[in-house]
């Protein structure tokens, strides 16, 4: 990751999504999964959807992933990446449906393409005492 | 069918809007109450009759322009004495409301409710366009930081819904091999619609190539793939079978609705990215009456963006999944004469960002056959209004066949 690292909103981490927001110091990309039947549990909350069970610990997936959709961003809507940018919607190997929204970096966006292999790839933001690590994700090595 | 819809037991007695304008400038509470006094004029009605209200979204701050004013405001300003009532933004997209509204009366609780919504977001974004209303100031909070959904978008620079849109979009293109030229079918429709819609924001003529012509927001969607936003309010009145003796012209019956919403209420979460709540909804709507599809003349459905409007065709079931595409291709089978009227007034890509309410208000002028130039030929009797996008779904199937 270059040092000019754009403006970005942060999260408010919480105890609730700490372990996803942080992961990235250790260079892991972290999901609550259900320690009972190994539901990956994403946004998080306090069940598991599956056996409703409060079982729940963080765990590192693998990082890699597929690009299940994109859109070319051109419009400049706050400051912060210069566009165009991407952003994608990234499905994990992990789990069927296991997704979430980033930003496909490190390719030119024309090169984009839905089922594209991706890697995770951290992005850090320090904010007070934390460090906040925003999970991108460029072209698979 | 399969249940006693008791929405059948309510009807849409009358309609109204105000002025609407891309920036008017003008008190959100005096349009709101301007679009409210015309539905209830045009019921037949009087302030006195109106014994319930229904409202979407409720009092909003942020973002700005959003809500033009909630219940109390409303309620206080008529002085109106209610049994029953609602405001609130976890509905059923837009429409949800008059649903709502609609389960109250057959339920005994009001007779006329007043269902409205306004909004001003033109006047509001004002000269510095989308970028003044996005959360957290257009970054310019330095303290802001995203909690719940937001979350999950602002960190990656994707605050707005056309670029979540755009994703579902582009999925649908790449499963189906749908394409802009498709696509762009839907805003040529509007357009060309609301060329014969006095009260639409953008009249002028657009060809294939103003719409290649025009710059890219988030790929797919172009300029002309996303609503306007403007000021103006919209109001309904959903009255009771048994109270039709009050009013000055002939009921549309509301015939069923449609709330479902089977998937995870989310916008990147949702299991097929190729259709939103809409497929729930719409296909709950069908098992409350014995009307099909194909017997429907008009089809008033949400186009926040233009792909909005696909899904919703696909959900209702006018064509197959996934084949939106080939349906509206050529722009013959949308028009005004053709199989499935869409969109008549110009929905809110050309006639302005009423925010859901517009369809409804657009289906009833069309049943009641006062769309002068803009009117459907041959007396429609069956239509559909449908409202939202992403997780947000509701929709009413209203007849005027006796």
């Amino acid at each position: 990751m270059s040092d000019d690292v754009p403006f970005r909103i942060l999260p408010r981490v919480t105890d609730g999504n700490r372990h996803f927001w942080t992961g990235g110091a250790e260079g892991e990309l972290r999901f609550l999964r259900c320690q009972d039947d190994g539901t990956y549990v994403h946004p998080p909350t306090p069940r598991c959807p599956k056996c409703h069970g409060k079982n729940l610990a963080p765990e590192a997936v693998s990082g890699r992933a597929t690009v299940h959709t994109f859109s070319i961003n051109v419009q400049q809507w706050m400051p912060g990446p210069e566009p165009p940018y991407v952003v994608g919607i990234v499905e994990l190997p992990e789990q069927e449906g296991l997704r979430l929204t980033t930003n496909i970096v490190n390719c030119a966006p024309d090169d984009v393409r839905v089922g594209m292999p991706v890697q995770v790839v951290f992005e850090p933001h320090a904010d007070g005492d934390e460090t906040v690590y925003l999970p991108l994700f460029e072209p698979a090595a | 069918m399969a249940v006693d819809p008791i929405e059948r037991r309510t009807v849409i007695s009358g309609a109204g809007q105000s002025e609407i304008g891309r920036r008017l400038f003008r008190d959100p509470l005096d349009l709101t109450l301007d679009a409210c006094m015309a539905a209830i004029e045009d019921a037949g009605l009087t302030t006195d009759d109106i014994d319930g209200i229904a409202t979407y979204p409720g009092p909003m701050e942020v973002p700005p322009g959003f809500s033009g004013a909630g219940l109390v405001e409303v309620q206080d300003a008529l002085r109106l004495e209610v049994g029953w009532y609602t405001g609130g933004i976890e509905l059923p997209g837009q429409l949800g409301s008059v649903i709502d509204a609609c389960l109250a009366v057959a339920a005994g609780l009001a007779t006329h409710v007043l269902c409205f919504r306004s909004v001003y977001e033109g006047s509001a974004q004002g000269k510095e366009g989308r970028s003044a209303v996005m959360p957290g100031g257009g970054g310019r909070g330095g303290s802001f930081r995203a909690g719940g959904f937001m979350q999950w978008t602002l960190p990656f620079s994707a605050p707005s819904a056309a670029t979540w849109i755009a994703m579902f979009a582009q999925r649908h293109f790449f499963e189906f091999g749908t394409t802009r030229e498709q696509l762009a079918q839907i805003a040529l429709n509007a357009r060309k619609n609301a060329a014969v819609n006095p009260n639409a924001i953008y009249r002028d003529p657009m060809t294939m190539d103003d719409y290649f012509d025009a710059r890219m927001i988030s790929s797919p969607l172009c300029l002309y793939d996303c609503d306007v936003p403007c000021d103006g309010g919209t109001a309904v009145i959903v009255s009771s079978v048994d109270a039709v003796a009050d009013l000055r012209k002939p009921p549309i019956q509301v015939e069923a609705v449609g709330t479902a919403l089977y998937g995870r209420p989310s916008w990147d979460q949702f299991d097929d990215l190729t259709t939103m709540a809409c497929r729930d909804a719409a296909a709950q709507m069908w098992t409350r009456t014995d009307i099909k599809p194909s017997d429907v003349q008009l089809a008033e459905m949400y186009d926040g963006f233009s792909f909005i409007t696909m899904a919703w065709l696909e959900a209702m079931g006018f064509c197959g999944k996934g084949e939106s595409g080939p349906y509206v291709e050529g722009g013959q089978r949308i028009a005004r004469d053709g199989e499935l009227a869409l969109n008549t007034h110009g929905g809110q890509l050309s006639a302005g960002r009423l925010h859901g309410y517009g369809f409804l208000h657009e289906a009833c002028v069309q049943l009641w056959g006062e769309a002068g130039e803009r009117q459907v030929p041959g007396e429609p009797e069956i239509g559909v209004a449908a409202a939202g996008g992403g997780p947000l779904a509701g929709s009413l199937l209203l007849s005027r066949r006796r």
